[in-house]
């Protein structure tokens, strides 16, 4: 198992008391975001389709790149990588 | 001189020189006075109401922000805010963006743009490509720190920033009062011999709904004015959700005129784009939210017309994956498969 961080956009502190990064553990990023939805109800239904795969318009980034363009949720992670979830809607709100 | 030579000096002269007087004008002339299209709905879906629309994407900026964009900055010429080489300075996620660095580049005025990190390539590249200098921002924080980010660096360095701010600007909602909403007057009253029943709009800035809605209320005081407003997360480029703590409501918006919220999902939004697609209009996310709320309106049979604003072409989501769900329809995809 590894510790990684996954940074939070503004729209889905509500989900994570307000924090704009959290711990999540796992081997890959399906894992991490799994966790994360264990620790924070409603939070992964924001994130994913029912598959288990980000939304259209909702990007995952592990460090710099994104996860689509990698193995997908299936893109292992080592310990204290950095996950982030994007949203590809930059106008609007927050 | 020669034919040869005189060719081989005006490849050495600015561009501005071989096209001749470029004041901008030109520019300014094309935008607005967008044709108003008539949607196909089913009747048995829509009864009797007609859903009229405003193509904004053949403004040349590709969006409806060309028309407040081109009255904010013309006025702030006119007032003389560039004076001594100043900037101007406005956040965007990109479409005013475009048109800020389009005009500035014809007006002759330096433009900073401040916008997300996570605004789409297609955007990033075109404000660059008119030459207008572009200030990101952390994509996880918002668009509201990038709007914050605007203010700072309007506040900190008023000598080289005018911050045109489209959120507070006048002339942003003036434009679609003046602008807009007579266009579709006159066109309505020609295609449909009535003004609308019914205008549907979202919000960004404020400046359509409240421009419009103001100008149509003046002619038809009973006119229905509905927003259509976004799910939280991810959200749909340019619509505000509005009525969450914390949201930040556009200082110029008249809430006050807005009747009914109807709420939009991105899905909806993308499902009516490429519904929208099958009638040959290829349009972004904003616009599929629009159509998506009149349909619903239209559903309840009780309106005649139904206006709305189709704000931008689709072509600017490319690389956002929006279409790439889009595809043939499977009967044709059946034959392909046989040959």
């Amino acid at each position: 198992m590894k510790t990684i961080t996954v940074r939070i956009p503004t729209p889905l502190r509500a989900y994570t008391h307000g924090a704009d990064e959290v711990r999540a553990e796992g081997a890959t990023v399906a894992d991490a975001m799994r966790a994360l939805g264990d620790a924070y109800d409603g939070l992964l239904a924001q994130v994913l389709t029912e598959d288990g795969e980000p939304r259209q318009f909702v990007n995952i980034y592990l460090g710099s790149r994104n996860v689509r363009a990698l193995q997908g949720m299936r893109t292992p992670v080592a310990e204290g990588d950095v996950i982030s979830i994007v949203p590809a809607v930059a106008g609007g709100r927050a | 001189m020669s034919n040869f030579a005189r060719a081989r000096r005006e490849q050495d002269l600015p561009i501005a020189a071989v096209m001749g007087a470029s004041d901008g004008r030109g520019i300014l002339a094309a935008v607005g006075n967008t044709p108003l299209i008539e949607l196909p709905m089913s009747v048995k879906a829509s009864g009797r109401t007609r859903l009229f629309a405003k193509l904004e994407s053949v403004n040349p900026g590709g969006s409806i922000k060309d028309r407040p964009v081109a009255r904010m900055l013309t006025r702030a010429i006119e007032a003389g805010r560039f004076a001594g080489g100043r900037r101007l300075l406005d956040s965007s996620s990109g479409n005013a963006g475009i048109s800020y660095a389009m005009l500035g580049a014809a007006l002759r005025v330096p433009v900073t743009i401040v916008v997300p990190g996570n605004a789409s390539r297609e955007r990033m590249e075109r404000i660059r490509a008119h030459g207008a200098e572009l200030v990101i921002t952390d994509p996880i924080e918002g668009y509201d720190f990038a709007l914050r980010e605007a203010h700072r660096l309007a506040h900190e360095r008023p000598d080289l920033y005018w911050h045109c701010d489209q959120y507070s600007n006048e002339d942003n909602w003036r434009a679609h009062y003046e602008g807009t909403a007579d266009e579709l007057l006159f066109q309505l009253a020609h295609q449909a011999e009535t003004p609308p029943d019914v205008f549907v709009a979202g919000v960004g800035t404020g400046g359509t709904l409240t421009g419009v809605g103001r100008r149509l209320r003046e002619v038809r005081p009973d006119v229905r004015v509905v927003a259509a407003i976004p799910e939280t997360f991810p959200g749909i480029e340019g619509l505000k959700p509005l009525g969450h703590p914390g949201d930040i409501v556009p200082k110029l918006l008249d809430e006050s005129l807005i009747d009914e919220r109807i709420r939009v999902t991105l899905d909806d939004a993308v499902a009516m784009c490429n519904r929208l697609t099958r009638s040959g209009l290829f349009v972004g996310p904003s616009s599929g939210a629009f159509v998506h709320a009149a349909l619903e309106l239209a559903a309840r049979k009780e309106y005649r017309v139904i206006v709305t604003v189709l704000s931008d072409t689709g072509e600017r989501y490319v690389s956002t994956g929006m279409w790439s769900g889009a595809r043939a329809p499977s009967a044709r995809r059946s034959k392909a498969k046989r040959h």
